[in-house]
């Protein structure tokens, strides 16, 4: 599963010289996961900063067969997922719609006029998607982030959010089901 | 890292079972993936202390390189050498360095707080990495000797436990990857000359004399043999720049050119900077 599965064993043996290659290979999903959580870019790249230093210094830490057998994609999705909560525990999310009372997300206002400009189109349409998303109660969230966004296998997402494969399947079905709805309702809306 | 791998399978098998609207929100929540920052590898490699930064503060002596990483200061160098300094950094540290535009708050403020005279404050962290034991010893014994003063070689040596050590110690200062901020320009020789520099005597010179020392009466006291100042009324003996000795007037003061003649003419150690007790 890891891009290069010899990566573990090079990191056991020389941590600082395969470092800056596991950052390198991992940066994207650390980085795309803190955003989706926190929202704000430069607060995600210092979730993704405090991540890989967190990493380094737990590596340095481990035995050297510990390191060689080390499924580093799942471990590095989760220091980075708690990193990110903690981070919004910290510092309320700036006003975005998410979540009412019972879980359901707050219905998003159509975009005033369609842009003729396709490209325009497309952000808006990547805004919209975001926006739905910070809206899904938060185990959904991060179950559908993680499975359809970064593109993680069911058991490494079941790994990151330590919970069963099938609660975690049952999660992405339910906020992916949701996303679909509120995307239908509201093409309802403008359509009338 | 999974465009072709083995999850795509597992994704489009989802896909499969989504049908056209359920596939384009799924290609689209796939859309959101984000690319990280092009500063973000480079602070992590810095933060761990695998890659440095460096700025230019204001030295006793002229502008001064500071390199750092989050481990600590990593080296100095004089001003105005920043492409030799890098090319020496990487010749013996084996990382990169980039100039940084601003240093860390923190850093600053610790760099500034221990070159200026009567402010107290944390001593900034040093990244020692590749220095040995006995190296990190010899440094830690230079940061004791206060601001302005001077000992010998042999003092630090002797403070080690290791006296006949005089010049494992002058290599272990001309190996300090960081002049100026560890003061091993405080060590002198053990005739008392300002001797051995690796950014040149002049350099030396020029820091102890920011710090209030008299190079040039140093110098003196080394030509006429003069180890020690004593006190008639105390009867205790100190190295020349000893805060107690300075203290000393002209009229209650004698020199020593050896412990033993100290220790003759009935005079006892300073506590304070700690001459030898006897033969020196």
């Amino acid at each position: 599963m890891e891009p290069q599965p010899e990566l573990p064993a090079r990191l056991a043996h020389d941590l600082d010289g395969s470092f800056e290659e596991l950052v390198l290979a991992h940066q994207r999903l650390v980085y795309g996961l803190a955003l989706r959580v926190v929202a704000v870019p430069a607060d995600a790249e210092e979730v993704a900063q405090d991540t890989f230093e967190r990493a380094y210094h737990a590596l340095a830490g481990y035995e050297a067969e510990r390191v060689a057998a080390m499924r580093l994609r799942p471990w590095l999705a989760q220091i980075a997922l708690n990193l990110a909560r903690n981070r919004l525990r910290r510092r309320p999310p700036p006003a975005r719609p998410l979540e009412d009372g019972d879980g359901q997300a707050m219905a998003v206002a159509a975009p005033a006029a369609s842009q003729p400009d396709q490209l325009a189109e497309r952000r808006q349409e990547r805004e919209l998607l975001v926006e739905l998303l910070a809206g899904l109660p938060r185990g959904w969230r991060e179950a559908v982030v993680l499975r359809h966004v970064e593109g993680l296998p069911y058991a490494e997402v079941a790994e990151v959010l330590g919970r069963p494969v099938g609660t975690v399947k049952t999660h992405v079905h339910r906020g992916v089901r949701q996303l679909r709805a509120t995307l239908e309702a509201r093409e309802e809306r403008t359509r009338r | 890292m999974n465009r072709n791998g083995t999850n795509d399978h597992d994704h489009d098998h989802d896909l499969d079972r989504l049908e056209g609207g359920w596939r384009e929100l799924a290609d689209g929540l796939h859309g959101l993936r984000a690319d990280p920052p092009p500063t973000l590898a480079p602070a992590v490699l810095e933060r761990v202390g695998l890659a440095d930064a460096f700025v230019t503060v204001d030295g006793p002596a002229g502008p001064l390189l500071v390199a750092y990483n989050g481990r600590g200061i990593s080296a100095t160098a004089p001003g105005g050498e920043e492409a030799g300094f890098a090319e020496r950094f990487q010749a013996r540290f084996r990382r990169p360095l980039r100039p940084a535009g601003q240093p860390p708050a923190r850093l600053a403020d610790q760099v500034e707080r221990l070159l200026t005279p009567g402010r107290r404050g944390t001593r900034p962290r040093y990244d020692l990495r590749g220095t040995t034991e006995f190296e990190r010893a010899v440094l830690a014994k230079a940061q004791e000797i206060p601001r302005g003063q001077v000992r010998p070689y042999a003092w630090v040596a002797g403070e080690l436990g290791q006296p006949a050590a005089v010049r494992a110690v002058g290599a272990a200062l001309g190996r300090n990857p960081v002049p100026v901020l560890i003061p091993c320009h405080r060590v002198v020789g053990s005739d008392g000359r300002l001797t051995g520099y690796a950014w040149g005597v002049p350099y030396k010179r020029a820091l102890l004399a920011a710090e209030g020392a008299d190079p040039d009466e140093l110098e003196r006291l080394a030509r006429r043999g003069t180890r020690f100042f004593g006190s008639d009324t105390t009867r205790i003996y100190c190295y020349p720049t000893c805060a107690h000795a300075r203290r000393v007037t002209d009229a209650h003061r004698l020199t020593f050119t050896g412990a033993a003649q100290a220790a003759a003419a009935g005079y006892r150690p300073c506590r304070v900077c700690r001459p030898p007790a006897l033969a020196g």
